[in-house]
Parts: structure tokens; sequence; C-alpha cells
């Protein structure tokens, strides 16, 4: 498995998501004005304040070369996983359905978040049980995920929630605690908490890991 | 020709900068005024104002969460 990471002007995590990510597999990085992939099997859009978060986080990102490309992957069924900044790109290039406001306390947000697994029948959960508990750390200032009541219940309904925060750890005011949703092809995945950062024991928990290793086995998608 | 758009959060979405100010202002002293909101405010240059609404649409908002509003303004410089 091979991982491409996005870096855009701005990108701050795209290092530790490397990292993260050739612990299970090769990656390299992905420039925001390439529109080649470089063979990558998964894509990961990676955290940060892509293009300055200028007009509203993700807008300017999602108009870059590479997000050309990306689309065209994640309309292919190639796996494209974005964390928080990433997450902001996903929904704004409308790969992801809903959006995400500024949290409810104003603040900016850093700590650590437990995570409930909701649908692992996805590339990103296969290596989890449906019910698990991942313990992620979160760091975001626009990070309360929205979408309409009707899109909500349609979500639920279609197991397009993935993730949401443990019954009192919704950090931010999310709608129904969500925390990560996948697209309804389930190829495409957004989350707030960053998994990048959970990955190794020297540093605290690993609740991280069950995303890339259930992402580094999945099938690669035939070119 | 110069356009204003106006950009606020949709009826319905919590908006806790709008509701923070409106908790500050009887502090001050001012009293009846609720319904705040708050939003962002672009103005620009353009050639042909009929592009505003699509620009909105593309980029200047987010049509899930954001309502806007375009103004056309008169005359060059704008208003005074």
């Amino acid at each position: 498995m091979k991982f491409g990471v996005v870096r855009f002007p701005g990108s701050c995590d795209e290092v530790d998501a490397l990292l993260a990510c050739r612990q299970f597999g090769d990656a390299e990085i992905l420039w925001h004005g390439d529109r080649d992939l470089r063979g990558a099997d998964a894509v990961v859009i990676p955290g940060g304040f892509s293009y300055g978060d200028y007009l509203r986080a993700g807008a300017i990102a999602r108009f870059s070369p590479v997000m050309e490309a990306v689309t065209e992957f994640a309309r292919e069924g190639g796996p494209v996983l974005g964390i928080c900044n990433g997450f902001q790109v996903l929904c704004e290039a409308h790969l992801l359905p809903g959006a995400l406001l500024p949290n409810l306390g104003l603040r900016f947000l850093f700590r650590q978040v437990e995570l409930m697994v909701e649908n692992a029948d996805t590339p990103f959960t296969r290596g989890c049980v449906r019910g698990d508990r991942l313990s992620i750390p979160v760091k975001h200032t626009t990070g309360r995920y929205y979408a309409p009541d009707r899109e909500l219940d349609r979500l639920e309904s279609a197991g397009q929630v993935v993730l949401r925060y443990a019954p009192g750890d919704n950090p931010n005011g999310a709608l129904r605690d969500i925390a990560g949703v996948v697209n309804e092809g389930g190829n495409v995945m957004g989350l707030m908490p960053h998994p990048e950062h959970a990955v190794n024991a020297l540093t605290g928990p690993t609740g991280g890991r069950a995303l890339f290793e259930s992402l580094a086995a999945a099938e690669p998608v035939p070119a | 020709m110069r356009a204003r758009v106006l950009i606020r959060p949709k009826e319905g979405i919590l908006d806790p900068q709008g509701q923070t100010v409106e908790r500050a202002l009887p502090a001050l002293g001012f009293a009846g005024a609720s319904h705040v909101r708050i939003g962002r405010l672009v103005e620009l240059e353009v050639e042909d104002p009929s592009q505003v609404p699509a620009m909105c649409e593309k980029l200047l908002a987010n049509p899930l969460i954001e309502d806007y509003e375009v103004q056309i303004l008169d005359g060059e410089g704008g208003d005074a």
C-alpha cells in the first residue's frame, strides 16, 4: 500500500501523517500544485491551515490542482482520508456531506478525546469492532460538524457516521456527537481528531493506529 | 461596477459569536437588542455583476451553512 500525503501551503501535520503512514506502508508527500498522485493507493489530506484558512477553512484548498486529481481518484473509488483541515477541505469540495462550523465555545481546543467506532465496515475502520473506543487528540477551532437534520438522519441510517465522540466528550458542539463521516461510497472519510498524532506509545495513547492499519490492509483500487 | 456581498449564517444555525455579542450588549447598558447574527462582508469590483451570484455559490459563501445577499452599488467608486 502506498500512501500519498498532500501538502498545501499552510499544512502543518503532513509530516506526522507521513510518518504514521510509513509505519504501515510506503508514503510520500504530494505537492498541492501537482496533479500527479504518484501512484498512491490511498490519499491523506492532512491537518493545518491550508492557504491560511482564508475565507473559510478549506474553501481555497478545494480548488488546488492536486484536489482535481484527488476528486477524480475518489470518484473512481480510491480511498481518501481527510484529517481536521483535510476534513474541512473534503466537505468544501463536496466529497463529503456537511460542513464544519466554529467550535461552540469559540476557542481553539487541544485535548485528548474518546471516540466510539460506529461503523467498522469501512476501509478506514475494518480493523476495529463497532463500539470500540479510540483515544485520539483533537486540536482545532472549526470542528463543529453540521448538516441539516434530514441529512443527518440519512447519514445515520446509511451508516455514514463512522466515529462519534463518546458520551459527554463532545468538545466542539458537533451535531449528534459526530467526529467522523464517510461518503456514500464509503471510500472517502473525514474526521476532526488527529489519528496521526496517536500512533506511537512513546507519545501517548495509540488510538490512531487502527485507522492507518485498516487503510493499509485495504484492497488497492485497480488503476 | 462595485458589488457588495453580505454573508450570514443560515437561519437555524447556532451562531455563538452572535450570542456572545447579544449577551454583552445589556451589560454595556444597551437594552432591547436581540437576534444578533454575525457574518462576513465581501466588497468587490466586477465587470459583469451578473456573475456575482455564481461567485457566491462557488467560493464566497458555503450555501449549506450560509445565506448571501448581493448588492450592486451604483457608480465606479461606490458609495461615500
